[in-house]
């Protein structure tokens, strides 16, 4: 209970956490924390000893650990406080901090808000700070959530529980492998658990395309000789002390078993890898409007929720599929978090509490909307305040650097050819031409300012086919 | 063996090391750990009986008793004059007491039998008879419009229901412990991984022999739940049949407990009370049992099936449309115990229709709780103290003693504390400042006593019964590696040989590396 | 062919465009840039990959390293290199960079640290 207000706490030490908080320090926010629940900085990154990460962003082919470390670097060379062990409970949770006597005074326009947190040697913190910076990642879907009939033995992992076990504490899960899912994690683990001794028999994918890169389709796969097996999934889980075997089966084009199509594979181990949900138990009780698409909460083009000063940012937000995008979305909040404290600290130092914010009217709300073939988009609003409109004043004026807000989405089929479409109303805003959108592969579009200079109404992002275009 | 080397418990058995022969002579030995011989466990060491509680798996609770509904009936549904009805409504008048005693979560939220249409309506004038007749307090009926305040989310065709205000929810598992923990405390030596194959009589001592050796006991008490025939025919002794009826349920996230209020049945079936849906103690919604009748081959199979899974939910979208199958976090099935009697002559076999509580005829000195199928829960701590008066008049001497310890600490959980109990549980133990399983809440230094407790777990799923650490939405995703970790160091066990569950579930097979292998304890 | 260079994964058409001759040649398209056309001829004569792998750690504060490959290893011996791997542990501190293994089953490549260990 100090009366230390941090410019920004940032839940989550994992790349999103890390290339907010430089991004905040480099932008005037001096006073930051990062909270990481684990034992050390660079959240999931260090179990993902493969490369591939950093083509973008660094424009080298990096290991998981190497582009993780590489921004932890950057936050100790700033000396950015962070800790360690340490989990963040709730925010704003009036109910936890209220009984500990802390009386939390509001800036002017209810700038200020509490993180909950604990470890062991500070016990319960109670930490004040303008902004808050949500880097929580995601998590896996389980075997409980897919309803797989059978047994519960030993033997089951998520793909992720797995390769912790593998490449931090030296385990193997089994040595008879069978894997549900063909997502990228599902195909890494395909390879790393043949490189480390084990016999993966199949990769099953119940959708009739893999998931994944199809780089790693190649490396992880082929390349080792373990079967794909598409539009096949796991019916039934044997074994009563331990995994003896998995029953596989077709489906059809609804997603259901076809009888007579099952198959008993031997093995001591099932690995799933069916999918990963934005981690946001912190959101709850916040109010914080969660997308029921993403399952991330909803953010404009500041990568700020729905709460003012609560930002956003790396697979909290959507599931990203390389970690140079979360860098990008990451350095954005932790500008945006960055001004919004400074402007709030001002707020709070010169506006005493009783008396009204000056001069701000209500932003105008650009809701952005998934149209035709696109499954969601984030951020979710645009927000058109008081500092949008003086960008868009200068643009009229003839700025001549024209900022861009970019829109990340992804497709809900495979579609070839395709054109990507932005409208507000009737007006087109935007187009670009694609030759594959994939579900797997997260699409961008950047925007120019100066085409939102005369939106009013909601924009909707489109996917049209060659077919649709022929009138 | 995994368990050869868990030098945790400095209790002395009875076996010596590796089942030599010993002269400890029991008053009375306990077969089955779950509700009903932990309650007679502990009701026995209210006496000055030596007293032991044998077990075949790896824990209490792993039968029956580990996958149920959880209610504590009210007691309108047995009918009048059976041991079931009379000890429903005695074991369900205790369970407020004993949970504050003992320290386990009990919830008074009250039943709903619901009728969803004219016929089914007569249905609830013959459970309410028969609710007075047992004895039950406070029971009525309730008619549409009341029914739909205390429910929003009912279905539309729910027209009246029987009102059980007395029912109560109890998480099944962590009850069980807490009986057999605090017969624990008074004395009574547990030995799990335990199996009974023979049992002899030499003059008037039984001679039970199991997987670790002989137990030598005065009187013996048949509480196997699925295998109390088996165990009830090696003494010689009344000759029924268990049938095994597998019940399937499906478990919501705890984001949807306003689902229901209250425990919602639908009008009960001659395969028992039907799908129900309600709150557990712990917050989430359950819906289910299955009623599938196991055939011989299929003994103790406790896998769900696509079809019970399916099933289910269909049944239970007539008390509550709006199932969001979308929040499903788990799905499990458990085992109960029906008694037959063998039919002879090419007859089928019948139903017993009641619980078997007695001192067989033939055998003395052998006592059998066996058909302990709904309201076995309930009815538990009453069958325990039935069991008692019996075995008194067989020639135990039932005098309580004065140092017996009514109270059970468990584990003081970090979760639901206040914000005031919280910083002073850190403060007293820094293990409470680590949280462990990030879904439940759950802290290193509740599952460092999960280990340690006077009744531990000794593998992961007696930490996460005793815990919860793994029960949350991410289902053990996150804490595994961890929980694996602090059980490796704290029961002095190797991270390879740490099982899910005892006997071979093995968590992991083998180190990646000739010199590496991290966790608690290396080899 | 998919090629792997980088995750756009462009799926290639290759064809061998010379009968005869020590060095096999092959006609690529199908790729986005150079680096498509180069690795379909890599793979198809030498193909390698970038062994990334974990090191057991003695007196450290965590018992493995993340370690990759400097270069490219054929790809394969990947198993046989792993064997090797399996067996060899090196002492703690590691820093990111460090030189854990020299060329491994004579293929020139060095292991390297990905990560630092500091010691216990």
């Amino acid at each position: 209970m100090s009366e230390k207000i941090y410019d920004a706490v940032i839940v989550g030490g994992g790349p999103a956490g890390l290339a907010a908080a430089v991004s905040a320090y480099d932008n005037g926010a001096k006073k930051l924390l990062i909270l990481e629940r684990d034992s050390r900085l660079g959240g999931i990154l260090l179990q993902c000893i493969h490369n591939g990460f950093g083509l973008h962003y660094f424009g080298e082919e990096l290991t998981g650990p190497e582009y993780a470390g590489r921004f932890v670097k950057q936050v100790k060379k700033r000396g950015i406080d962070y800790k360690v062990n340490t989990m963040v409970v709730s925010i704003d949770k009036a109910a936890d901090f209220g009984e500990a006597g802390l009386t939390v005074t509001f800036g002017a326009d209810g700038t200020e808000h509490v993180v909950t947190a604990m470890n062991s040697t500070d016990g319960l913190m109670f930490l004040r700070t303008y902004s808050v910076i949500l880097a929580t990642g995601c998590r896996e879907r389980t075997r409980g959530a897919l309803v797989i009939p059978g047994t519960r033995p030993a033997g089951i992992f998520t793909a992720g529980s797995a390769q912790r076990f593998v490449n931090i504490d030296g385990y193997l899960p089994g040595r008879k492998i069978v894997i549900l899912g063909s997502g990228d994690i599902g195909l890494i683990m395909a390879r790393r658990l043949t490189l480390e001794g084990c016999d993966v028999k199949l990769v099953c994918e119940v959708m009739p395309y893999s998931a994944g890169l199809s780089r790693n389709i190649t490396q992880c796969l082929e390349n080792f000789h373990i079967p794909l097996k598409l539009s096949t999934t796991v019916t039934e889980i044997h074994g009563r002390d331990r995994v003896q075997g998995v029953t596989i089966a077709k489906v059809d084009a609804n997603r259901i078993p076809v009888a007579g199509t099952e198959e008993f594979i031997a093995c001591d181990t099932l690995l799933l890898s069916v999918g990963l949900i934005p981690e946001n138990e912190v959101c709850a009780g916040t109010g914080i409007h969660m997308d029921p698409v993403t399952k991330g909460p909803s953010v404009n083009q500041r990568m700020e929720t729905s709460i003012p000063g609560i930002f956003a940012c790396g697979n909290a937000v959507h599931v990203h599929d390389l970690v140079d995008f979360v860098t990008n979305s990451s350095l954005l909040a932790g500008r945006c978090a960055a001004e919004y404290a400074v402007a709030a600290e001002g707020v709070f130092r010169s506006v005493p509490c009783h008396e009204p914010a000056v001069n701000s009217q209500a932003p105008v709300i650009i809701p952005v909307c998934p149209g035709n073939r696109v499954r969601y988009t984030v951020p979710q609003q645009i927000e058109v305040d008081d500092a949008f409109k003086a960008v868009i004043q200068e643009i009229r004026e003839g700025a001549s650097e024209i900022p861009k807000i970019q829109i990340m989405f992804r497709s809900t089929d495979v579609y070839r050819n395709v054109t990507i479409f932005i409208y507000s109303g009737n007006d087109r805003i935007y187009m670009k031409k694609v030759r594959i959108v994939r579900p797997g592969e997260m699409q961008t579009a950047d925007i120019p300012a100066s085409a939102l200079v005369n939106v009013t109404g909601l924009l909707t992002v489109s996917i049209e086919t060659p077919e649709d275009m022929i009138d | 063996m995994v368990n050869g080397s868990l030098l945790l418990s400095t209790q002395k058995t009875g076996l010596g090391i590796r089942g030599q022969m010993t002269d400890t002579l029991y008053d009375a030995a306990v077969i089955g750990a779950g509700i009903t011989g932990s309650c007679i466990a502990r009701e026995l060491t209210k006496t000055t009986a030596k007293v032991v509680l044998i077990e075949k798996e790896n824990d209490v609770s792993c039968g029956s008793s580990k996958a149920n509904s959880g209610i504590i009936h009210g007691g309108y549904d047995p009918v009048p004059g059976t041991l079931m009805a009379r000890f429903n409504v005695r074991g369900s008048s205790l369970y407020p007491e004993l949970a504050k005693k003992l320290n386990f979560d009990y919830k008074r939220i009250g039943s709903l039998v619901i009728a969803f249409d004219e016929k089914k309506k007569v249905l609830l004038d013959m459970l309410l008879e028969r609710g007075f007749a047992n004895g039950v307090q406070e029971l009525r009926i309730v008619d549409s419009d009341e029914l739909h305040k205390m429910e929003p989310k009912l279905g539309q065709n729910a027209l009246a229901a029987l009102y059980s205000p007395t029912a109560g929810i109890v998480s099944p598992y962590k009850a069980t412990w807490a009986f057999a923990e605090s017969a624990v405390i008074n004395g009574a030596e547990f030995m799990r991984n335990t199996s009974v194959h023979q049992i002899e009589k030499d003059g008037s001592i039984f001679i039970v022999h199991t997987g670790h050796g002989d137990i030598r006991a005065r009187f013996v008490i048949n509480a196997a739940g699925v295998a109390a025939d088996k165990i009830s025919a090696m003494a010689g002794a009344r000759r029924f049949i268990i049938k095994q009826r597998r019940g399937e349920y499906c478990l919501l996230d705890n984001k949807c407990y306003s689902l229901v209020n209250h425990v919602l049945f639908q009008t009960p079936t001659e395969l028992g009370k039907g799908v129900l849906v309600t709150r557990t103690v712990d917050g989430n919604i359950l819906i289910g049992p299955s009623a599938d009748d196991q055939s011989a081959d299929m003994y103790e199979y406790k896998g769900t099936t696509a079809s019970s899974q399916a099933d289910i939910l269909e049944k239970a979208s007539l008390t509550i449309p709006d199932i969001p199958r979308g929040n499903i976090i788990n799905s499990f099935a458990g085992v109960r115990a029906v008694a037959y009697t063998a039919g002879t002559g090419g007859n089928a076999d019948q139903p017993v229709n009641d619980f078997i509580v007695e001192e067989d005829s033939a055998v003395k000195g052998f006592f059998t709780a066996g058909g302990i199928c709904s309201p076995g829960l309930s009815a538990a701590p009453a069958i325990a103290e039935y069991m008692l008066d019996l075995l008194g008049k067989a020639g135990l001497d039932t005098k309580k003693r004065s140092d017996f310890i009514e109270e059970r600490k468990g584990i003081v959980a970090f979760g639901p504390a206040g914000t005031k109990k919280k910083l002073q549980l850190i403060k007293q133990n820094p293990l409470y400042g680590q949280i462990i399983c990030r879904c439940e809440t759950v802290t290193e230094a509740e599952i460092v006593q999960a280990v340690h407790s006077p009744l531990g777990a000794r593998d992961l799923d007696g930490i996460k019964r005793r815990t919860r650490a793994g029960m949350g939405r991410c289902q053990s995703g996150f804490c595994s590696p961890r929980v694996t970790e602090i059980l490796s160091r704290e029961a002095h066990i190797p991270m390879t040989s740490v099982t899910k569950k005892g006997g071979t579930s093995f968590v992991l097979d083998g180190k990646t590396r000739v010199f590496s292998g991290s966790g608690g304890n290396e080899e | 062919m998919t090629c792997i260079i980088c995750p756009m994964g462009c799926q290639l058409e290759v064809t061998r465009i010379q009968e005869t001759g020590e060095i096999p040649a092959y006609s690529v398209t199908g790729n986005t840039c150079p680096r498509g056309e180069a690795y379909a001829q890599k793979e198809l004569t030498n193909p390698t990959r970038t062994l990334t792998c974990t090191v057991a750690v003695r007196g450290g504060i965590r018992c493995l390293v993340a370690a990759k490959s400097k270069i490219e290893v054929p790809r394969d011996l990947q198993l046989a290199c792993m064997q090797v791997i399996r067996r060899i542990s090196v002492k703690a501190p590691v820093k990111t960079g460090d030189v854990l293994y020299e060329d491994i089953l004579n293929t020139g490549a060095d292991i390297v640290a990905c990560d630092d260990v500091e010691s216990k």
